[in-house]
């Protein structure tokens, strides 16, 4: 294996090459508690070629982050997987350590959520580029540093020579995000694992630090898995999304076509939670009732029947498979009575007619002096 | 330019921050004071052959118990012995037990600790309880045995050479002292382990070893030399209780502890001895005790900014 292209460079890592990047294959991982098994992840698949972008979207303990863990096997010690990671067409699912090490860095990285806490506060950072660069690219010192100043400056940071030697406290949250991401960049990853990477950050430094994510990857030709709760910061940076609900994804499909055509109720509601630029001030936000399901005893059927608006009884009863809408549309549902169905038309004018109202002026105050006719002429 | 007063101000604040690693806290007066102190008394006792000292086994008779005067500053122990010197050549015996005990238990205890909480699991179930059994026997009675019997004459006629007596009360006190760094250093451990950079570092393919010495240690040492610093005072003071029931460091050769031993019975006759000794004493450990201090608030800020 020939050493990756590290800085921006005529040649990128990921070279097209048969197959795709990255394959799993029903992939379960489950915690063990006190009370009992936790599936964090129940059974995902899904492949991602080369240089493509795949969104993963869900609330908080849907299991998008545990599956990003999964995959690249940095799971805690009371965490048991099971299912297959194929990487290139090799199976990395049970790798002894020292393989995984090898794999970690050159092959796949990860750009954690927290910035505040995922550098080392008493190592320059500096020497938090050089470490794996040193260690997997056997650079030299002097080479290493270099190698650094341009990784900083590629994240935009400015004067790099000089911060080369800062302390992680003496820059601003934005800047520690771009160092974490120049490190997870240091030894050229085909695989780039973004853990809500922009959740910590304001909203301003949110838009630069995924532009930076977007243009690094389109330079190194690197696949990247965008984890995050907010579907504005995959709507326009991904390839293709996953919406997950309670460790299953429960849709998968190119992004032009969730946006226009979700079939999955969780999605709709995902989307409709969004607050609209052309709505009225003070709408109320449509919020989705209830709360995930409790992941040890996950209900029978649908996970998400209890909060669906649709919900029928065999939603109760019944669990929905993962089905293409047409085959080679790419676009993966799980519910049985998707969204446009007819089985769903009266409850669908229902939360039609209730959102019209919610946007709907106030209605005139009553027992006014001039009628509205009376006024105008 | 006339900035004004609230633009100097923030010129000034962003300067402050401005230079990668010029942005330290001044020690402060105390802290100097204190360096200057222990620095002080140990470049005295290295020195003392040289700048006029008297030998502290030098007797006087005719000065004995006799209190500070022009010949002999501090005075005059009970046998007449200069007490200035005996406390300066003293230094050496009482800062090779008390660092050297803090050394040898940080350096077992402190490795011990960081191992254990670190990897946890199976090492930590055998190596904690261990340590905490250790912690249940009585310190200065571990370390009174140890020296006892390793270190005393058994038979009449038997000679101990000093050195190894000395040794032998550093290895006593350094090994009560295992536990007490150990526990700490495994706690600060265990809390930095759990910290993101770890995993971070891990998914960058870091062994485990050198994520334990790289990243973790270097955020552990704070805490281990503040417990350290006041580690060498306890030792210093537990080696003069040691010298109470004659298992200190063997006489002639002066320490701390042996000078108050030696002489307690002449404290209604003539306390300035151990009045004197104890001050120093006194003042040294509460310097140890400042720059414990100074080394936890100096390496706090870093804390509370992240």
């Amino acid at each position: 294996m020939s050493a990756p292209h590290v800085v921006d460079g005529p040649a990128p890592t990921g070279l097209p090459g048969a197959g795709p990047l990255l394959e799993v294959r029903d992939v379960r991982t489950q915690f063990s508690s006190p009370r009992g098994k936790v599936r964090a992840v129940d059974g995902v698949s899904f492949t991602l070629d080369r240089g493509k972008t795949l969104g993963i979207v869900g609330e908080s303990g849907s299991g998008k982050s545990v599956l990003s863990r999964s995959i690249m096997g940095l799971l805690p010690g009371n965490a048991e997987r099971t299912g297959q990671i194929l990487f290139e067409g090799r199976d990395v699912s049970d790798l002894d350590p020292e393989a995984r090490r090898a794999l970690w860095g050159p092959e796949m990285a990860m750009v954690f959520q927290d910035p505040m806490t995922a550098l080392n506060p008493v190592l320059k950072v500096g020497r938090q580029i050089t470490e794996s660069l040193r260690l997997h690219l056997d650079m030299d010192k002097a080479e290493a540093r270099e190698t650094a100043v341009e990784l900083l400056r590629a994240v935009r940071i400015p004067e790099p020579e000089s911060r080369i030697n800062a302390y992680p406290h003496e820059m601003s949250g934005g800047m520690r995000q771009r160092v974490v991401i120049a490190v997870a960049l240091a030894c050229g990853p085909k695989l780039l694992f973004a853990d809500e990477p922009t959740t910590a950050l304001d909203v301003t430094v949110q838009a630069q630090v995924l532009d930076l994510l977007a243009e690094q990857q389109r330079q190194r030709y690197m696949a990247m898995i965008l984890v995050t709760h907010d579907l504005g910061v995959v709507a326009g940076r991904a390839d293709d999304i996953a919406v997950m609900y309670a460790g299953r994804v429960v849709e998968k499909a190119p992004t032009r076509t969730l946006f226009s055509g979700m079939r999955m109720p969780y999605t709709e509601a995902l989307l409709s939670a969004i607050p609209k630029l052309a709505d009225p001030s003070h709408t109320r936000l449509n919020a989705i009732g209830g709360r995930p399901p409790d992941l040890v005893n996950p209900p029978a059927g649908c996970a998400f029947a209890p909060r669906c608006p649709y919900a029928k009884e065999r939603c109760h009863q019944e669990q929905p498979v993962l089905t293409e809408t047409a085959p080679g549309s790419g676009h993966f549902f799980a519910c049985h009575y998707p969204v446009g169905s007819p089985e769903n038309a009266e409850v669908a004018d229902q939360l039609e007619a209730k959102r019209l109202m919610s946007i709907a002026p106030p209605p005139p105050p009553l027992l006014q002096g001039e009628g509205p006719e009376g006024g105008e002429v | 330019m006339d900035l004004g007063p609230s633009m100097a101000v923030t010129v000034e604040a962003i300067e402050d921050q401005a230079p990668a690693g010029a942005g330290r806290k001044k020690l402060g007066a105390g802290a100097w004071l204190a360096i200057g102190w222990i620095v002080g008394l140990g470049v005295l006792a290295v020195i003392a052959p040289w700048i006029g000292v008297p030998d502290p086994t030098e007797t006087f008779p005719e000065y004995a118990r006799s209190g500070p005067s022009a010949a002999h500053w501090l005075g005059n122990d009970g046998l007449g012995r200069d007490l200035a010197a005996r406390i300066i050549y003293g230094t050496r015996a009482s800062y090779i037990v008390g660092f050297g005990a803090v050394a040898f238990g940080l350096l077992i205890g402190g490795f011990l600790g960081l191992v254990v909480g670190f990897f946890r699991g199976r090492v930590d179930a055998i190596i904690t309880p261990l340590m905490t059994v250790l912690l249940a026997i009585p310190q200065f009675v571990l370390a009174l045995a140890l020296v006892t019997v390793l270190a005393t004459p058994q038979r009449a006629g038997e000679t101990i050479n000093p050195s190894v007596r000395l040794g032998v009360v550093v290895l006593g006190l350094g090994l009560v002292s295992i536990p007490i760094l150990g526990r700490i250093t495994r706690a600060t451990t265990m809390a930095w382990s759990e910290r993101e950079f770890v995993l971070a570092a891990r998914a960058m393919g870091a062994k485990q070893f050198r994520i334990m010495f790289r990243e973790v240690l270097p955020n552990v040492v704070p805490a281990m030399l503040s417990i350290a610093l006041l580690g060498v005072g306890i030792a210093i003071v537990a080696e003069g209780g040691l010298a109470l029931f004659g298992a200190g460091v063997q006489l002639p050769t002066p320490s701390w502890g042996n000078i108050i031993a030696t002489d307690k019975d002449q404290l209604a006759r003539s306390p300035h001895i151990i009045l004197i000794t104890s001050m120093v004493i006194f003042l040294t450990v509460m310097a140890l005790n400042y720059l414990g201090d100074v080394v936890v608030e100096r390496f706090d800020v870093r804390e509370s900014v992240l």
